[in-house]
Formats: C-alpha cells, structure tokens, sequence
C-alpha cells in the first residue's frame, strides 16, 4: 500500500516549478527556461502514463496509504490521462508562445509561476478520485485563473475580471453546497466508493436528483452552458491572447469534464430526467453560440464564441452517454482542447502583428504571411470538421449516436452548428488575409518566430491528431468505457477490499 | 437543532443574496463572505449535530458526531479566507484604477477608446 509517486508527478511538478519561480527572483529568462524544461518534462511523464494505462488498465495509488473509500485516492484511468496528456502539450506551447508576446512586466510578476499553478490544479482535477478534492484542485486552478485574468491590470481587465471572480465564487459555494447534499445521501466522498454504493442502492433516489441539478448548476457555470454562459465572451476577451488561450482550451473543458464523470458516475438512477435536461441545454448552448460566432466580426469574439458552440456539441454525446456518444464526446473534447489553443495563438500572431482585433479593418495579409493564412485556413478546416482532419471523428460519432436514440433534433443541430463555424472561421479568414490590402506600413515590427513555431506546432499536433483518429481508436475506446460504464472505474475499489 | 441551523443557513443566503445584487462593491464581497458562512453552516448540519459525543476514539463511546464534515468545512473555510483575501485586493486596485467603487459606472464601451 505504498504510495506511488508516478501518478502525482502531473499534479506535484508543476507545483514544484512554480515554487521555485517563486523562489529564484524575477528575471523572467530564469522563468521562462524553467516553464520550458518542466513542461516538457511533463509531457514527457504523461505521454508515458497514457502507455502505461493502455497497458495495464486503470493505475491508483493511496495518498498517504490510507485504504479507500477512507482515505484520498489519486486514478489515473485513460479519460484522465488522455486530458493530462492534452493539457501539458497545450501549456508548453502557450508558454513558449508567451516568450514573446505576454511583455515582460507580466513576465516579472509571475506569469508563468500561475501558470503553473493553474496547471496543477487543472491535472489535479482531472486525476484524483475524490469529489471534495477535485472541489480543491478546482479552487486552485480558479485561484490562479482570478489572478492570470487581472495580471497587468488595465482598465478592461479589472472590472471584467471582477466579473469572472464573482461568478465563480458564487458558483464554487454551490459546488460547496452540492458536496454537502451528496456526502449527506450517500455518506461517502470516494467517487468510486460512491459509484457502487449508488448502484447498489435499492431504494427511492429522489435526493439525488436534485443533487444533480445543484452540480450541473455548478458544472455548467464552469463550462459555459446555456443560459450560465453570458458571463464567458466579455472576460474572455478581456486579458491578452495567451491567458485567453490558457482559459478557452482548459478551463471550460475541467466543467464538461466534471460533468461527464458526475452523471456517469452518481447521477444514474434518473437517467432520462438528468441526461434530457443536459441534452436540452446542450442543443441551446449550440444555437447560442452559433449566434454570437454570426454576430461577431472581432477575431478573438468568433473564436470564444465557437468555444461554447464546441461545449455544445461535446455535451451532446455525454449527455446521450452510449458507447458511440461517449467516444465521440472523448474524440471532440480532445480536438477542440488542440484546435482552440491553436486558433487563438493563430489570431495571437495576427493581433500582435497588426494592433488590431477587428478583421474588418485588416486585409491581404496573405502576401506578408503566406505560411500564417494557410496554416489558419488549416485550422478553421479542422474546426468546422471537415473529414480527415480532426474535428470530423467525434462529430461523426456523436451524430451517429444521436441517430440511434431518435435524438434527430440534436443531430441536426449538430450538424447545422458545423457549417456556421466554419461559415465564421472562414469570414475571419477572408476578412484577414484575402480582400483588400490593409496598410501594410501599419504592421508592427516584432519579432515572431516563437510565436509562429507554437501556433504552427499545434495546428500540426490537430491534424496529426485527426489523421491518426483510426491508429488511436482503442485508447478512445477504453477511455469512453469509464463513462458509459461506470463500473470498470469503480472496479479498482474491489481488487481492495 | 437541525431546523434551527438549516432555517439560520437560509437566512444567511438571502442576506448573502440581498447583498450581492447591490451595486457597491464593498457590499457585493460582503455579501460572497456571508454566501460561503451559509454554505458552511449548511455543510457542518449535514454532518448531523448532537447525535453523540465528539469524535474522539474511545471504547467506550459508541454513538460518534461525523468528523469529516467539520474536516471538510476547515478546508472550505481557508479556501474563502484566501477568495475573500484576493476579491478585496481586487476591489481596492479597481477603485484606484477607475476611481469608483459603483458597478454601474464602470460599464461603457471597452472599445470606444
């Protein structure tokens, strides 16, 4: 029962990295190397762990040797290391995108050091296998987030971040509340402990239903669902581009995660009342989105916008939640996490090239930027999921899942959503770099190779990622499996007792 | 004891409420600390109180209070001392930054200038 230290590696070293920030002064190439090095090293571990699991099935270990259901468990199952995997890519390709337009007086005062521990609590909450302690990772990567959001402190940051502090406060007491209500019903904290105990339970399961509703309440103020995602675009918007990076490929994707594992875990008793109001919040959050991707012509507005649309449609298949829905839920989760980092270090380069956020007020920038503009139309491709690239798979299994239930209204929805993202993704292109040429003499001289070699890098990775879809099927496969049966997470807690 | 404590919790989320949707910012965070002493008040019921004796390991006790609630709520406790900490240093750059502490002044077109 000894502890094993690989599974914490994801959730200590970005830890430890930052204390060191702390700890070394406030040069930032000291910061910037040791983000660098770390972050690789964290891929590294975690590209491992994915083989390791895809060997040997799920890996736990016991905090401390306590025993489960007593003590804290940390599971790393594929879903989780899928994530883990996902994550670490996207951070160092943002830091290393940050080297050059995040400015040094954020740099001094511990940009990456928040980073850092934004990315401790985003892997902690994705790893560990006790709901009160996921409530803990999500307050540290929420506190980090508080900070990253208003770093810089302009006149745009301050009262929209205050704004995002807020809600997130009010709904983390929520979260607070909801683990009150589910530690009272079901007397345990342990998610698989809680899983078995629910599944067993022969009783009437009324309280856990509005259980679910307090935590989807919770969940969907994180994820931007439909009708809690009004606060989203405007503080999005809000910091400079990598912090917006960070935000729209992360943190909206540990909600949709955090949803998918507490209905398929706890809430199943009810399924048709919990997973229709899911499915029905879903398909609105899909049309809302598309209207502000339609409504909006500045480049980062589109791109956030296409964030709640990509919501949409991933809680789509969780909410149907079949072996077909989950695969393509797990396939789309994973795509928009690389595609969005991408596209908003892609509109990055062009905002730090140009000053402007508006694409109408920009133009033929494809003769300046060939490799850009094509890399961009790439991406949008990728977003709007055009087959074979990677956004085409998980679509093509949500909607086939849609189909089998009689949902037909979700798959058309679905369906619809993809030509008006790429309708949007397309307009931003055409706007940017064809058209009619801008004032080039206007273009800022700065320097970009690092930039452009980390938004080019994860434009790449998404469409590897897409063409090897069919080679990565069974890793997609065994991770679904934690969702559409929720016993194989459970099963570790057996082998225990 | 249990009503009494559920009925004080409510109370203290309406006030929570009332407070949260005026517009001075002192009292919007006011009114986030007095939302999380519900909450926590709310959890540490759910624990169910005056069932035993405190939760101490002792033979000859056998009806015990749940400690894990009182646990769980200590961490809930920092974690609001610390969104408390950080809302407060928020709100005093905002009004030196903007000059007012009146959330209907600091709307305006972001872009128009």
């Amino acid at each position: 029962m000894l502890t094993n230290i690989l599974p914490l590696i994801p959730i200590m070293l970005p830890f430890f990295m930052a204390v060191i920030m702390l700890l070394v002064g406030k040069r930032p190439v000291k910061h910037r190397a040791i983000a660098a090095i770390g972050g690789l090293i964290l891929i590294i571990v975690s590209a491992y762990q994915v083989f390791f699991v895809y060997q040997n099935g799920m890996y736990v270990t016991y905090i401390g040797g306590w025993e489960p259901p007593f003590g804290i468990t940390v599971v790393i199952d594929m879903v989780a290391a899928i994530l883990v995997l996902t994550t670490s890519i996207i951070v160092f390709f943002i830091t290393v995108f940050s080297f050059q337009s995040i400015g040094e007086p954020r740099e001094k005062y511990y940009f990456y050091a928040m980073v850092m521990v934004m990315l401790t609590g985003i892997n902690g909450a994705f790893l560990t296998g006790d709901i009160f302690n996921m409530f803990v990772f999500f307050e540290v990567f929420l506190l980090s987030s508080y900070i990253l959001i208003t770093l810089g402190g302009e006149k745009l940051q301050l009262p929209e971040g205050f704004k995002y502090v807020l809600i997130n406060l009010v709904s983390s007491n929520f979260f607070v509340l909801g683990l009150a209500y589910l530690y009272s019903v079901t007397g345990t904290l342990n998610m698989a402990d809680m899983q078995m105990k629910i599944a067993s339970y022969e009783g009437d399961t009324t309280g856990l239903t509005i259980v679910a509703i307090v935590f989807l309440l919770v969940f969907a103020t994180k994820a931007g669902m439909f009708p809690l995602y009004s606060w989203l675009p405007n503080s999005y918007a809000a910091p400079p581009v990598p912090i917006l990076a960070l935000f729209g490929a992360l943190l909206t994707k540990v909600g949709i995660y955090a949803i998918a594992r507490t209905f398929s875990l706890f809430f199943v008793d009810n399924v048709e009342f919990t997973s229709t109001i899911i499915l029905v919040l879903a398909v609105l959050t899909i049309i809302s989105g598309c209207i502000g991707a339609l409504a909006y012509l500045d480049m980062k507005k589109v791109i956030i916008y296409n964030i709640i649309i990509a919501v949409g449609v991933i809680l789509v298949g969780f909410a149907i939640m079949d072996a077909a829905g989950s695969i393509g839920a797990m396939y789309y989760l994973i795509h928009d996490m690389l595609i969005k980092a991408a596209l908003f270090l892609l509109i990055g380069v062009i905002i730090f090239r140009t000053g402007e956020t508006n694409s109408e007020r920009l133009g033929g920038l494809i003769k300046v930027h060939p490799v850009l503009g094509w890399t961009f139309f790439i991406a949008g491709l990728s977003l709007a999921g055009v087959p074979p690239l990677s956004g085409f798979y998980g679509k093509l299994f949500i909607v086939e899942s849609a189909l089998d239930n009689q949902m037909f209204i979700a798959a058309i929805v679905v369906l619809l959503s993809s030509l008006v993202v790429l309708y949007s993704i397309m307009r931003v292109f055409m706007n940017v770099f064809w058209g009619e040429d801008m004032d080039f003499d206007r273009l800022k001289d700065v320097k970009m190779d690092k930039m452009m070699f980390s938004a080019i890098s994860l434009v790449v990775i998404a469409v590897v990622f897409g063409l090897s879809a069919d080679f990565l099927y069974p890793l997609f496969e065994m991770a679904a499996q934690s969702f559409y049966d929720p016993a194989s997470y459970s099963s570790y807690l057996l082998e225990v007792q | 004891m249990e009503l009494i404590t559920i009925i004080l919790a409510g109370i203290l989320m309406g006030a929570a409420a009332y407070l949260m949707l005026s517009k001075n910012l002192i009292r919007i965070i006011f009114g986030t600390a007095i939302f999380s002493h519900g909450v926590h008040l709310m959890f540490l019921t759910m624990g169910e109180l005056k069932r035993g004796a405190v939760p101490v390991l002792d033979e000859n006790v056998e009806a015990y209070a749940d400690p894990l609630p009182q646990a769980l709520i200590l961490t809930a406790i920092v974690i609001a001392f610390a969104l408390t900490a950080i809302i407060l240093v928020l709100a005093l750059r905002i009004y030196k930054e903007l000059g007012t502490n009146d959330i209907e002044k600091m709307k305006g077109d972001p872009y128009a200038d």
